[in-house]
C-alpha cells in the first residue's frame, strides 16, 4: 500500500465518518434500553451525568454488586473530576 | 506492543520478593479499609483486565499473556487508596538461535492516595498517572483502549509515565452549559524500580460542553531534572449526542520532537442495536504522525519523520469480553513496516469480599 492510498483511504473515512455517525442517530430512549446500563429512568439526571462522564471512556459494567457503588464512584470522582452534584446524582442511578 | 507496555511498567525483570510485598500491601490497605468503612457500599473493590495479545511487527509475531488488577479501597468518608499494576509475560523470536524466549514484566502503574479535601479539589499523594494529555490517565487501561499498542506521541510530556510526589485537582466549575476541570502536580526524582520518576511539574485543564459533547483541553508540564524541557499538549474529544461515533485527538510538542493522533470509532449498533451481530463490531481508525526537530534518544519519539495509519476492527463477544485486531502500515526514511495486532480482553470488577 503506497504513501497516496493511505492518504486517500484517510480522507475517505474521514468524510465517511461523520455521515455514518449523523445517520446513526436514533432515538434516546432506544439507546437507554440497553441492558448494559444500570436501570433508570431515561431522563434521570443521574444518566445524564454518567453519559456525559463516564461514557466518555468506557462502558458501565454490565453488573455491579451494591456494596461497591461508593467505591466506584469516589474512585471516577478523582479520575472523571466529578462535581459533588454528578458524583450524587451518579450514585443515585447506580443504586437503582 | 513491547514497546507501550514498556512504557508504561516501571520494571523489566521482575523481583518477586518485591512482587509479594506488593500484595501483602494490597491486602493490608483492604483489610484497612474495611476495618474503618463506613457505608455499606464502600466495600473494596478489585477491578481490571486479563488478556492475551499478539503483535506481528515487520514480520515478528510476539505473544503476551497480561493482567492488570486495580485496588481501590476508601479509608473513612474522604480517603481513597487506589492502586493499578500489570504482569505480563511476553514470548518474542529468539533470534538466530530460533525458538523462541520471553521476558516477564511487573510494574505499578500507580499507587496513590486521594484526599478529598472540598467539593472542587483533591489532594493525591503517592505515586500517580502524569496529568498530560488524555491518552496516560484515561486511556491506558487494558480493558479501555481500543488499539493494543499506544499513540507514537504518548511519551512526550508524561517523563516515565507516572510521576512521584503530589497533585491537586478536581471540578473547577460544573454547571449545565460546561464544566471545566483540572490537575496540576509537582513530581521529585525517584529511582526506585517500582516508583521511578523524573523530577517534574506541570498541569491539565479541560473544559466540556454537555451539549454539544465537546472536550478540549490544553496541557502543560516541565522536566526540572537534567537538560530542562518544557512540553505542551492539546487535546479535542468530540462524541455527538445518540450516536456511536467517537473522536478523539491529541497533539504534543516538546523540545526535539512533535506529533498528533486522532482516532475515530464507530460502534455498529444501529443495524439491531449493541447485543445484536453487527452491533457488537466496532470499526476503529487512527492516523498519526510524528515530526523530528533534532536528535534525541530519550524522548521516546521515532528517530526520523514517521507517519502511521491504523485500521481496526473489535468485536465485543460480551459486554465484557472483547477481541481487539488491528492493521497498521507505518511509513518513515528508517523503512516502512506493517504491523498486525490481535487480543482478547475481560474486563473484571467485583467487591473484596460481601458488603456488611
Amino acid at each position: 500500500m503506497t504513501k497516496p492510498h493511505i492518504l486517500a483511504a484517510v480522507c475517505a473515512i474521514s468524510i465517511l465518518f461523520p455521515v455514518l455517525a449523523q445517520s446513526a442517530a436514533m432515538p434516546s430512549k432506544a439507546r437507554s434500553s440497553t441492558s448494559t446500563q444500570p436501570k433508570t429512568s431515561a431522563s434521570s439526571d443521574g444518566e445524564r451525568a454518567f453519559k456525559q462522564n463516564c461514557s466518555r471512556c468506557h462502558n458501565a459494567p454490565q453488573s455491579l454488586s451494591p456494596a461497591i457503588t461508593g467505591t466506584v464512584i469516589r474512585h471516577m470522582r478523582v479520575r472523571a473530576a466529578l462535581s459533588e452534584k454528578d458524583e450524587r446524582a451518579i450514585l443515585r442511578f447506580m443504586n437503582q | 506492543m513491547r514497546a507501550n507496555l514498556k512504557n508504561m511498567l516501571r520494571l523489566e525483570r521482575p523481583n518477586w520478593a518485591l512482587s509479594k510485598q506488593i500484595a501483602i500491601a494490597y491486602l493490608a490497605v483492604a483489610a484497612l479499609s474495611s476495618a474503618v468503612q463506613a457505608s455499606a457500599q464502600n466495600t473494596p473493590l478489585i477491578s481490571g483486565g486479563v488478556g492475551f495479545v499478539t503483535s506481528t511487527n515487520n514480520g515478528n509475531t510476539t505473544y503476551t499473556p497480561v493482567i492488570s488488577p486495580v485496588l481501590a479501597a476508601p479509608l473513612g468518608d474522604h480517603l481513597l487508596v487506589e492502586s493499578r499494576a500489570t504482569i505480563l509475560d511476553s514470548w518474542f523470536p529468539n533470534g538466530s538461535h530460533g525458538g523462541y524466549t520471553s521476558n516477564s514484566f511487573l510494574g505499578l502503574s500507580y499507587l496513590q492516595a486521594d484526599i478529598i479535601a472540598s467539593s472542587q479539589l483533591t489532594f493525591v499523594a503517592g505515586e500517580f498517572l502524569t496529568p498530560f494529555g488524555t491518552y496516560n490517565e484515561r486511556l491506558t487501561p487494558i480493558w479501555i483502549s481500543s488499539y493494543e499498542d499506544a499513540p507514537l506521541i504518548y511519551p512526550l510530556g508524561i517523563g516515565t509515565g507516572s510521576g512521584v510526589g503530589g497533585m491537586l485537582r478536581g471540578s473547577l466549575f460544573s454547571s449545565s452549559r460546561a464544566s471545566i476541570d483540572y490537575a496540576t502536580y509537582f513530581s521529585a526524582t525517584s529511582t526506585n524500580e517500582q516508583f521511578n520518576a523524573q523530577r517534574s511539574s506541570g498541569g491539565r485543564l479541560s473544559v466540556y460542553f454537555p451539549d454539544a459533547r465537546l472536550e478540549a483541553g490544553i496541557s502543560y508540564s516541565r522536566r526540572l531534572q537534567g537538560a530542562a524541557a518544557d512540553f505542551v499538549g492539546t487535546h479535542l474529544w468530540w462524541e455527538p449526542a445518540e450516536t456511536h461515533f467517537r473522536l478523539r485527538s491529541e497533539y504534543a510538542h516538546g523540545p526535539h520532537a512533535q506529533g498528533y493522533w486522532a482516532q475515530a470509532d464507530y460502534r455498529l449498533a444501529r443495524f439491531g442495536g449493541e447485543d445484536s451481530f453487527l452491533g457488537r463490531f466496532e470499526p476503529v481508525f487512527r492516523i498519526q504522525q510524528t515530526f523530528r526537530n533534532s536528535p534525541d534518544a530519550s524522548d521516546g519519539l521515532p528517530a526520523t519523520n514517521t507517519q502511521r495509519a491504523d485500521f481496526g476492527i473489535n468485536y465485543r463477544l460480551t459486554h465484557e469480553l472483547r477481541i481487539n485486531s488491528s492493521y497498521s502500515r507505518q511509513f518513515s526514511d528508517a523503512g516502512n513496516r506493517n504491523i498486525w495486532e490481535t487480543g482478547i480482553v475481560y474486563r473484571f470488577l467485583f467487591p473484596t469480599w460481601k458488603g456488611k
